[in-house]
């Protein structure tokens, strides 16, 4: 992106609060802070030097408000941006223009949410659209899967190559232990699952889960005294198409066009130069659409090329190394836990799930119903 | 400045309630703009025009959505001629076999009380 400086700035600290069904009456608010206490733990760092502070979710009009005078702070820059599940790959590009403006020295970047506990219906109310509502799209599920039928038409992809991502997810979520799902999952059980919106049954579509995270930011310079290794932003992009599906212009490739280019530019990479990807999987299609934009697979090959576990574990590629939103974990906005996995890859923090010689990670983020896009690429030390 | 007398969503409305499909014309884009708006998104002009479609269109993406409780039913995006898209239903078949492709035309549904009119489509050959 233009004016930001590759690696400037780095993730020096990540953290979940806790994830999938959280005790009664905890507020989004609270995971927040739990996440903000663990991840500066994680970093060595205190509240009190914390001076940047970015955050969002749907439960809270002005979480920005709440979430400072829940932890007494007056943050010298605070950035409370909302669209959707990518709202946090938006934060980073947001931390790392504030940082190297030295508008704050020490960003955290928080998410929380109770979706599963409080409803989806109460944790994310939907908003009147006269030119939709009438025609009860279930949102978002029947808007992704009108853009997989216009992929299934237009390129042959067929069910059996949209379970195969469910089922790739599943494998990797085997082996972290956070992961909500323990359980194998088999193609045959994706496909013979209680049907949601032709062709996604519910194992097409993401967790209901609640949960958090956090990820904390500083310089480049800073972040070699700190103690884990420092994870460098090598590169951001960001695209909005549309809001509502029937905006989107093409259902068969998304934003992630742009903002993969303009974060590969500024990283100086390509899509063969990264180790570990890391994708918003809300629905099974999203996984295929977001390989082909980023440049992993042609357009169109996306079905074909998740076939025969090329994107499960000891697979080619590793995609989804948590087991995603569609086993690992869902709480509403997931964008912020792309970037934890990526950071603890890179860290090689990863254990059973652990991809070997890594050193480059990207982490796309995806929003609303395909409608925002952004793309962060990350880094070990030997990339800057 | 002169204030608006109608939203465009009202004006919208109003046509569907004489059993019109209404679009808007940007005059300096050349093309339709949907849904009907204050300006145009392709020139950021003011100059938008009102037109009634003929109401034929294609279907361009098609899904069945099946409710926890209640008879699964159809959600497609329909490609009007006239160079629009708009969600909407293909009724008057059962909602497996709207297809993409398939060529529709325009009806109006009244769901009667408070709730206004909207646009829904059905199957039409040789059009």
């Amino acid at each position: 992106m233009a004016g930001l400086r590759r690696g400037s700035a780095a993730i020096v600290g990540v953290a979940e609060s806790d994830l999938g069904a959280v005790a009664k009456e905890m507020s989004p608010i609270d995971l927040m802070a739990q996440g903000i206490h663990r991840a500066l733990a994680d970093c060595g760092l205190q509240l009190r030097d914390v001076d940047g502070l970015l955050c969002a979710t749907s439960q809270s009009r002005t979480s920005g408000l709440s979430l400072c005078e829940y932890l007494g702070i007056s943050p010298a820059f605070i950035d409370t941006t909302i669209l959707g599940g990518s709202s946090f790959m938006f934060h980073v590009t947001h931390a790392q223009a504030a940082l190297q403006l030295g508008l704050c020295k020490l960003a955290v970047i928080a998410y929380g949410s109770t979706q599963r506990t409080v409803g989806r219906r109460h944790a994310s109310v939907r908003e009147y659209n006269s030119y939709e509502t009438p025609f009860r799209p279930f949102l978002p599920s029947t808007a992704y899967a009108l853009a997989a039928s216009r992929h299934m038409h237009q390129y042959g992809t067929s069910r059996e190559q949209l379970a195969a991502v469910a089922v790739a997810a599943r494998e990797w979520a085997l082996l972290n232990p956070a992961a909500w799902e323990k359980k194998p999952l088999t193609m045959a059980e994706v496909l013979s699952a209680r049907m949601v919106s032709y062709p996604f049954t519910v194992r097409d579509c993401c967790l209901i889960t609640d949960g958090g995270g956090v990820i904390v930011m500083t310089t480049a310079e800073r972040a070699r005294s700190l103690k884990k290794p420092p994870v460098y932003v090598l590169g951001c992009g960001q695209a909005i198409t549309h809001a509502n599906i029937s905006s989107m212009p093409d259902l068969t490739v998304t934003g992630a066009l742009q903002s993969g280019r303009a974060a590969y530019e500024m990283a100086g990479l390509g899509p063969k130069d990264i180790d570990v990807v890391e994708l918003y999987d809300a629905f099974t299609i999203n996984t295929v659409l977001f390989l082909e934009d980023l440049g992993f697979c042609p357009k169109g090959e996306g079905g074909r090329f998740v076939e025969g576990g090329r994107i499960a574990p000891n697979g080619s590629l590793p995609v989804n190394t948590n087991g995603g939103g569609l086993s690992y974990c869902h709480p509403g906005m997931y964008g912020l836990f792309l970037l934890i996995e990526a950071t603890r890859q890179l860290r090689r923090e990863c254990g059973a799930r652990q991809v070997a010689d890594c050193d480059t990670a990207i982490a796309h983020g995806n929003g609303g119903v395909l409608s925002s896009q952004s793309t962060v690429i990350l880094g070990t030390e030997t990339m800057v | 400045m002169q204030r608006m007398a109608e939203s465009p969503l009202a004006v919208y409305q109003a046509h569907l309630e004489k059993g019109e499909l209404a679009y808007q014309w940007s005059l300096e884009a050349g093309r339709a703009v949907f849904y009907p708006r204050v300006i145009c998104p392709f020139t950021g002009s003011d100059l938008l025009e009102w037109r009634v479609s003929a109401g034929l269109g294609t279907v361009y993406a098609t899904t069945v959505t099946h409710p926890r409780e209640g008879a699964p039913y159809n959600v497609a995006l329909i490609d009007c001629d006239e160079g629009f898209r708009l969600m909407s239903r293909v009724e008057d078949i059962a909602p497996e076999e709207v297809r993409i492709g398939m060529r529709v035309r325009f009806r109006v549904r009244r769901p009667g009380g408070d709730d206004p009119a909207y646009p829904v489509f059905v199957p039409v050959e040789g059009v």
